[in-house]
C-alpha cells in the first residue's frame, strides 16, 4: 500500500470526527504554544535586563568593596578613584559614588521624605551614559569646592515642581540649602534602583555635610565606575585597576578587599537566576505536551475499540497488519502535527499579544519553534504507537464479530 | 471444490461451519491438514501472505454488510483496491472499476450515496460489488440474506445466481434449507465434521432443520 494512500486513509479517519480530533489536538496545541510563550517570556526578560544594565553605560568596570571581608567597607576611598583616573591607561573617565542615609527634601513648599541622595563626581553623566535633560551637571571645580548645588532625578523634579522650571530654585536637603542647576533625563528603574527618584550632589559636598555622623572615614565611596575606551580595553583596565588598588590597600592581588566587575558579570549573575526560572517554565510546558500526548493515546485507544469492525473488515479485504498499524499511527501523528502547527501559530501570536497587552518584554526564541514542533511529532509517534499496535494485532475473525 | 461451483454450507450453530468458513476464507489457519486454494497451499502462510490472498483471490459478503459508514458506495467498493499489494491502482482507474462493479449490481444511480441512505438490499448489493471488484477466484457469502426482508432476499439471491451463471465460484453459509437447495452442492457440517459432501439434497442438516 502506497504511503500517499495510507495518508489519505488516515486523514479520512480523522475527518469523520472533526470535533473530537480538534479537542484531542488541543492538549498538544496548548503544550507547544506554552513552550514557545514561556521561552519568549524568559528570554525577553533576560534581554530586557541586559539592555537595562547596558544602559547604565557602555564598557563599564565597576569597583566596589568586597563583601564579607571585615573592614573592607571602609577601605575604598575617593583617592582610589582619583588614582585610577591619573594612572590607568585606556579609560575615558571615572565616577565615584557615595550614598549617605536618605534625607527629607523640601522645595516649592513641597516636602518629600526619605529621598535617596547620591554624591557623584563630575563625570557621572558621561561615564554612566545618563544625560542631563534640563540645565547642566556640576563641574569638577564645583565638586572640589563643595558648591551647594544639586541635580534632580526626573521623578523628583516633577513631584516637587510639576510643570514649572526648577532651574535656579532652591531646595533644602536635610538641613542644607542647595541650588538646583539641572534635571536628569528619565531613566526609570534599573536593577531595582529608581534613578528618577534620587537627587545628585557633588561627592565632596556629601562627604562634608552628610557623612559626618558616621564614625568611619568621611571620604569612603561605595562604588567607582571606570569607563574603558573600548570593549577590547576592558580586560587590561581590570588588570591595571586591580594591581593599583591592591598596592594602595596593601593587599595581595589574589585576595583583594574590593571587587572588580564588568556589566557582563552582573548580567551573567542576573541570568543565572532567570535561567533556573526559565528551565522550570520549559519543564512545565514540556509536561503539558506529554499530557497532550496522553490525550492522543487515550482517544486513539477509544477509536481503535470503536472501529474494531472496520479494522476487521479492512483485514478481510486484504489489509496487512502493517497497513493497519500505519493507518492508526499516522492518525496520531497527524493529530500531533496539526496540534504542533496550530500550537506554533498560537505561541507566536500569544507571545506578541502578551507583549502588547501585558507590556512584557517578549522575545521569541527561534530555536523553540522547531523544538516544540519536533517534540509534538515525537509525542504523536510515541503515544500513537501503542494504540496502533493494538489495532494491528486484532484477529480479523474476532474483529469482524465485534459489536 | 471446483471452479465455477456454487456450494452451500449448512449446519446448526456451533457445528463448526463458521470455523470452516474462516479457514476457507483465509481468515484463520487450520491447526492440522492442508488447504489448497488455486493449487497453492495456504495453510502455512504468514499473516501478510494471507492478507494478499484474501485481497487478490477472495471476495466476502457478510450478513451485516460491513460497509464503512460515512464513506460513499463508490469509496466502499474501492477499498479492496486500496490494499492491492502487487500493483498500485491509480485512483482514477479504481474509481472507474468501482463504478462498473456498482453498475453490474444495479446501483448505477446510487454510487455517491452513503450506507445509511441505502436500503438493506441496496447495502448488500454494494457489499457484493465490493466483493467482485478485484475479480476474485472465490466469493464467500456468510448468511447474505440473514438481515434482509424476503423481497430483498430474493433479489440478492438472484444476483448471486447471476454471478454464478457468469462463472463465479461461490461458497455460501446459510441456515435455510430453501436457500441451500438453490446451490449446486450442499456441505453439511455437524460437531466439527463434514457429514455429507455431495449432491444429496436431503442431508441430515435439512432434516434437523425441518424437525425443529
Amino acid at each position: 500500500m502506497k504511503l500517499s494512500k495510507i495518508l489519505k486513509t488516515a486523514w479520512e479517519g480523522l475527518m469523520l470526527n472533526k470535533v473530537r480530533s480538534f479537542l484531542t489536538t488541543l492538549g498538544v496545541i496548548i503544550g507547544v504554544a506554552s513552550v514557545i510563550i514561556m521561552l519568549a517570556v524568559s528570554s525577553g526578560a533576560e534581554a530586557a535586563i541586559a539592555d537595562q544594565i547596558n544602559a547604565l553605560g557602555a564598557n563599564l568596570i565597576i569597583v566596589s568593596p568586597a563583601r564579607g571581608i571585615p573592614g573592607s567597607a571602609r577601605t575604598l576611598v575617593i583617592e582610589d578613584a582619583i588614582a585610577i583616573g591619573e594612572s590607568v591607561v585606556g579609560i575615558t573617565g571615572y565616577s565615584a559614588e557615595q550614598a549617605p542615609p536618605a534625607q527629607n527634601i523640601k522645595a516649592n513648599n513641597v516636602t518629600l521624605e526619605s529621598i535617596a541622595v547620591i554624591g557623584t563626581t563630575a563625570e557621572f553623566p558621561q561615564v554612566r551614559d545618563y544625560d542631563v535633560a534640563l540645565g547642566r551637571y556640576f563641574s569638577s571645580d564645583e565638586d572640589d569646592r563643595k558648591a551647594k548645588v544639586t541635580v534632580l532625578g526626573a521623578g523628583i523634579a516633577s513631584d516637587l515642581f510639576g510643570g514649572e522650571d526648577p532651574i535656579g530654585q532652591s531646595i533644602t536637603v536635610g538641613s542644607t540649602k542647595l541650588t538646583i542647576i539641572g534635571v536628569m533625563e528619565s531613566k526609570g528603574i534599573v536593577s531595582d534602583v529608581d534613578y528618577d527618584g534620587r537627587i545628585y550632589l557633588p561627592i565632596n559636598l556629601v562627604f562634608q555635610k552628610f557623612m559626618i555622623t558616621s564614625s568611619l572615614r568621611g571620604d569612603r565611596v561605595r562604588t567607582i565606575y571606570v569607563k574603558a575606551e573600548s570593549q577590547e580595553r576592558i580586560e587590561s583596565v581590570i588588570e591595571q585597576v586591580t594591581v593599583l588598588l591592591a598596592s594602595r590597600h596593601d593587599v595581595e592581588v589574589s585576595s583583594p578587599d574590593f571587587s572588580v566587575q564588568t556589566q557582563q558579570d552582573i548580567i551573567s549573575a542576573q541570568e543565572a537566576t532567570t535561567e533556573a526560572f526559565r528551565d522550570l517554565l520549559a519543564w512545565v510546558a514540556a509536561v503539558s505536551l506529554v499530557v497532550g500526548g496522553i490525550g492522543i493515546m487515550n482517544i486513539m485507544l477509544v477509536s481503535v475499540t470503536e472501529r474494531t469492525r472496520e479494522i476487521g473488515l479492512r483485514q478481510a479485504l486484504g489489509a496487512r497488519p502493517t497497513d493497519v498499524l500505519m493507518q492508526f499511527l499516522l492518525e496520531a501523528v497527524f493529530l500531533s502535527l496539526a496540534g504542533g502547527l496550530i500550537g506554533v501559530l498560537v505561541g507566536i501570536g500569544g507571545s506578541y499579544l502578551f507583549g502588547i497587552l501585558g507590556e512584557m518584554p517578549m522575545k521569541i526564541v527561534p530555536a523553540s519553534i522547531p523544538l516544540a514542533f519536533g517534540a509534538a511529532a515525537a509525542v504523536g509517534i510515541f503515544f500513537g504507537y501503542y494504540p496502533a499496535t493494538r489495532a494491528a494485532r486484532l484477529d480479523p475473525i474476532v474483529a469482524l464479530r465485534h459489536e | 471444490m471446483e471452479k465455477g461451483e456454487f456450494v452451500a454450507i449448512m449446519g446448526p450453530s456451533g457445528s463448526g461451519k463458521s470455523t470452516l468458513m474462516n479457514i476457507l476464507g483465509c481468515l484463520d489457519r487450520p491447526t492440522s491438514g492442508t488447504y489448497l486454494l488455486d493449487g497453492e497451499d495456504v495453510s502455512q502462510m504468514s499473516k501478510n501472505e494471507l492478507a494478499a490472498i484474501r485481497n487478490r483471490k477472495l471476495g466476502f459478503i457478510f450478513q451485516s454488510f460491513n460497509l464503512l459508514p460515512r464513506l460513499s458506495a463508490k469509496s466502499n467498493v474501492m477499498l479492496p483496491m486500496l490494499y492491492n499489494q502487487e500493483q498500485d491502482i491509480p485512483t482514477a482507474e479504481a474509481e472507474a472499476r468501482a463504478v462498473t462493479a456498482l453498475e453490474s449490481v444495479g446501483l448505477k444511480e446510487r454510487i455517491n450515496h452513503q450506507p445509511n441512505q441505502l436500503s438493506g438490499g441496496q447495502q448488500q448489493r454494494v457489499a457484493i460489488a465490493r466483493a467482485l471488484v478485484n475479480n476474485p477466484s472465490v466469493i464467500f457469502a456468510d448468511e447474505p440474506t440473514g438481515n434482509l426482508d424476503s423481497k430483498s432476499s430474493v433479489e440478492i439471491l438472484e444476483l448471486i445466481h447471476r454471478l454464478h451463471a457468469e462463472g463465479a465460484t461461490i461458497v455460501m453459509v446459510t441456515h435455510e434449507p430453501r436457500i441451500a437447495q438453490q446451490a449446486g452442492r450442499v456441505i453439511c457440517v455437524m460437531d466439527g465434521l463434514i457429514l455429507d459432501n455431495g449432491n444429496n439434497k436431503n442431508t441430515p442438516c435439512m432434516e434437523k432443520r425441518e424437525e425443529a
